[in-house]
């Protein structure tokens, strides 16, 4: 579904994707741990198609659904089937949830050739998503994360990611911030969104997450590349001997 | 501070054709009284200067244009009937809708208002005409402040405009709609409006004032004065949308006197027009007033759209607050001045103000001037202004979300501005200026 080869992505000249090799195949979940500026972020960010960073195209290779992602703008990818749940999500005053989210479920229909949603038919599919992920149905008729709690702005994204139902959802610390509530509540929304035809790749700092939502595959950045790949027990590993570990390693040259 | 005279431009033309216009209406019959007012305001006019550039209130707003052309009173001109508008779309459903054209009001496509005992809402003209003429004699021209040379204008052709008298302790149940309009004429014509307000002590009310041009190419120009008398506990809703069109101009000057604890809630709102000025000067004379100017300003193409604000606390204990925003498009040019003066002993005093600018083309541009002068230690006053386009990460949240940018602008030009009319407490006059807003920078989005 997604096939990252050799990507290389900088940010004011500074190059912080180093060749990133990543394969993620439907229905898999996959975790990108790792320490802090090591890049995970800059991953997420450069999938979604945020211009800031600038993508080294002669290197880089990456496909979406057999799609050439890199050629596309974000709102392409977007409508496309690619879901970011953004680390820090920003807010829009005046515009309310309902809105936002209309808006953009029906450019995605409409791009796929799908009759656009009324308000009421609309609404009835919030409600049901708003249970779902527990939000208070409130919080549609409130403007898009303005006022919102660290947690609700979370919960909030995962609203979007199961209104919006993409095929691949990338999650930037969705986790960091949360209290063990926010947590659990974050993590049976995925679960409950995890489904044969759909991949997850979870961002994150902690292993915690992953307790809740088990990952098929674990990797570790450092230095803007994948130094490590294993299974579940990986993540174990790390909470257990910490990221000095695996930066000893790499910085005395070790291969990875 | 001072002007040197001799660089004053002489607008010798038109000044003729006010001074003819003023002596036809001196012919017609009026009581002596508003024949002394007039006359007075036609000798204030002829010893004023027009604005020019060099007055520091005037800086960037040339309104040289407003005397460069020859101008028609309406007084000498035969009216408009409306037979053939409708104007059913800028009435507001449930409030008593009392119409205006060219300055004059027109009774039979009015409501008839069914105000409690007492209350009068209507025309000036008629309120001059009928019992309630001493209490026009009392208050009109009460809260006029510095004289110049567009409200002498104005006070010398003081005939019809908006009126409403509240008396103490009445609450008026349904809000007072002032429809104005100007119509499509060959001439250029001049409406000098005058509105007169007043609310007794602790009488409520809520009202608005919309003036629209009809059709288009039309050249009008509305000299409008609203003076609004709050008594004591007093509390005014007070609502004004401008569209004047592509073409018209517009100088408004609202003057607001309030009373001990009164309170006024000011929404400004201009949709449109090739020159607008808004001038709106509230006087807390009395402690514990409290006032809420808040504003919006929809700007494109080459229009100009001044507001010009002056709040002067002049009392203990008053509070004001102070809200505009604007969108700016095209080549417009915009201007924002809010200058708040706290006098000597008007200790307590509790002042915000805020001016914020969507910017959406790289050709407009806007002067934004919040002013704080303050002669007394025991205050809490703030200013604060912003200028700039649609933030880039709010933009690309939208394109993550399958939004391209153009949508994403124009929704987040609507969420700008809905924010503000979102605060209009009546929920048919909220309801018809979102559907406004809605429409202008939501095209193609699915509501």
């Amino acid at each position: 579904m997604l096939e990252i080869c050799d990507l290389h992505a900088s940010i004011a000249g500074k190059e912080i994707l180093k060749g990133i090799n990543l394969s993620v195949k439907e229905g898999e979940v996959h975790a990108i741990m790792g320490p802090n500026g090591s890049g995970k972020s800059t991953l997420a960010q450069v999938l979604a198609g945020h211009e800031a960073y600038e993508v080294d195209l002669e290197k880089s290779r990456v496909t979406f659904l057999g799609q050439d992602l890199l050629d596309l703008p974000a709102e392409e990818r977007a409508r496309l089937g690619l879901f970011l749940a953004f680390q820090y999500p920003v807010e829009i005053p005046g515009i309310s949830n309902s809105y936002f989210l209309q808006a953009s479920l029906n450019e995605i229909r409409k791009s796929r050739g799908l009759e656009e949603l009324d308000a009421m038919d609309f609404d009835g599919l919030l409600q049901e998503k708003m249970k779902m992920v527990e939000i208070d149905p409130g919080f549609a008729s409130r403007a898009v994360n303005a006022g919102f709690s660290g947690g609700e702005k979370k919960r909030n994204e995962i609203l979007q990611l199961a209104v919006l139902e993409p095929r691949l959802a990338i999650l930037d610390e969705t986790d960091s911030g949360l209290d063990i509530d926010a947590l659990r509540v974050v993590s049976e929304g995925v679960n409950r969104l995890r489904s044969p035809n759909r991949a997850f790749v979870l961002v994150t700092h902690y292993q915690r997450l992953l307790d809740y939502i088990v990952p098929d595959f674990v990797h570790v950045l450092y230095k803007g590349r994948i130094v490590k790949s294993g299974g579940r027990e990986l993540a174990l590993e790390l909470e257990e001997k910490g990221y000095d570990w695996i930066k000893t390693e790499e910085d005395a040259g070790v291969p990875a | 501070m001072a002007t040197t005279i001799t660089e004053v431009p002489v607008f010798d033309l038109t000044r003729e054709h006010f001074l003819r216009d003023m002596r036809r209406l001196a012919e017609k019959a009026a009581p002596a009284w508003l024949v002394k007012a007039r006359a007075e305001g036609a000798a204030n006019f002829a010893d004023t200067v027009w604005p020019h550039s060099k007055m520091e209130e005037w800086r960037d707003t040339n309104i040289g244009a407003l005397v460069d052309t020859e101008y028609y009173s309406m007084t000498t001109l035969p009216r408009h009937t409306l037979a053939a508008f409708d104007t059913s779309p800028h009435r507001i459903e449930g409030w008593i809708n009392l119409v205006f054209v060219d300055g004059f009001f027109d009774a039979a496509i009015s409501d008839t208002s069914d105000l409690p005992k007492g209350a009068v809402a209507g025309s000036l003209a008629a309120a001059i005409a009928g019992p309630a003429q001493d209490l026009v004699k009392r208050h009109l021209g009460s809260c006029l402040g510095a004289r110049s040379a567009y409200t002498a204008l104005n006070t010398a052709f003081i005939q019809d405009g908006p009126f409403l008298y509240v008396p103490q302790g009445v609450e008026l149940d349904r809000p007072v709609h002032f429809l104005c309009i100007a119509t499509e004429r060959q001439e250029n014509v001049v409406s000098h409006y005058r509105a007169l307000l007043v609310l007794e002590a602790m009488a409520k009310a809520t009202v608005a004032v919309t003036s629209v041009a009809m059709g288009a190419g039309e050249n009008h120009f509305d000299n409008v004065v609203e003076e609004i008398v709050l008594g004591d506990g007093a509390a005014l809703t007070h609502c004004a949308v401008i569209d004047a069109g592509t073409t018209g101009r517009r100088l408004c000057t609202t003057e607001t006197r309030q009373g001990r604890d009164s309170r006024f809630d000011s929404y400004s709102i201009t949709l449109g027009g090739a020159i607008v000025r808004n001038q709106m000067c509230v006087m807390l004379g009395e402690p514990g007033a409290e006032t809420h100017l808040n504003g919006l300003y929809l700007n494109a193409a080459a229009a100009l759209i001044d507001n010009n604000l002056h709040v002067t606390h002049a009392a203990t204990n008053c509070t004001s607050r102070i809200a505009y925003k604007g969108v700016l498009d095209g080549a417009s040019r915009s201007v924002f001045t809010g200058r708040v003066l706290v006098v000597r002993g008007a200790q307590k005093t509790d002042s915000m103000q805020l001016n914020n600018n969507l910017l959406l083309s790289d050709t407009a541009r806007v002067e934004s001037r919040p002013q704080l002068e303050i002669y007394a230690d025991d205050v809490k006053c703030t200013h604060g202004s912003t200028v700039g386009p649609p933030p880039p990460e709010i933009v690309f949240y939208f394109r993550s979300r399958g939004v391209d940018e153009k949508t994403a602008r124009g929704m987040l030009t609507y969420g700008f501005a809905e924010d503000l009319a979102g605060r209009i407490p009546d929920p048919a006059l909220r309801r018809q200026l979102d559907g406004i807003i809605y429409r202008r920078f939501s095209p193609g989005i699915n509501g």
